[in-house]
């Protein structure tokens, strides 16, 4: 099972976990990462822009690939787009495996491409400005563990 | 119908405006012609990528819009 998606409203990841797990209730392993809008410094807004020809289809893409590298049953990648405020979930990552390690790293793996390899764009409201947020070094290193 | 190029991310702002329609075709040269030097810089940047009709383009002077074509200018992804 395979559920990717992009939302345009806020979402409850406990509620969409607690289905994955019913759903996956016989998987050895589950693991579940939610990435939130960060509120430290003076971070008022988070802004995710998106092109949709080509976002949710390299998402799936990214899903296709840690299914097959991790031995999946099942994979809930969910990505926020739209202006969220600090403390509001920006993406949820689940997967299930036949053993703890496979969804540990599908985890990490389609954290690290969605963070350097999927086409979003973010910009942070602080005082009356918004800044847009520059790729950083870190985040092709990531990618680079996975080559 | 002509083809609609759309500025994404921080390009937008250093457009003025997220998109813009010309006349078909368009092709890679005709791109550098029609947008600012400072837009130049950028679509002439290794970091700048492009995609026409939903496909990135390996390279970028490949471009051939036709007529009902969208192109995007897409800058590095934010990661963060």
């Amino acid at each position: 099972m395979r559920d990717v998606q992009l939302l345009h409203t806020a979402f409850d990841p406990h509620s969409v976990n607690a289905e994955f797990s019913v759903r996956h209730k016989l998987a050895g392993g589950l693991c579940s990462f939610v990435g939130q809008v960060r509120g430290e410094g003076g971070v008022q807004a988070l802004e995710l822009s998106h092109y949709e020809p080509l976002t949710l289809p390299g998402m799936q893409e990214i899903a296709s690939r840690a299914i097959e590298r991790f031995d999946l049953s099942g994979l809930l990648m969910l990505h926020r787009v739209g202006r969220m405020c600090p403390g509001e979930p920006i993406v949820c990552v689940s997967a299930a495996a036949p053993h703890r390690r496979g969804s540990f790293e599908a985890v990490d793996y389609c954290m690290d491409h969605l963070k350097s390899a999927a086409w979003f764009w973010k910009r942070e409201l602080r005082g009356d400005d918004w800044h847009w947020i520059e790729p950083r070094a870190q985040d092709h290193a990531d990618l680079k563990r996975w080559k | 119908m002509g083809v609609r190029i759309l500025f994404l991310g921080p390009l937008a702002d250093l457009n003025g405006r997220n998109e813009l329609t010309v006349t078909a075709p368009l092709d890679w040269t005709r791109l550098l012609d029609i947008v600012s030097p400072e837009m130049k810089a950028q679509l002439e940047s290794d970091r700048v990528r492009i995609a026409c009709a939903g496909k990135v383009l390996v390279h970028k002077a490949d471009l051939q819009a036709v007529d009902g074509d969208e192109v995007a200018v897409l800058p590095p992804v934010s990661g963060g």
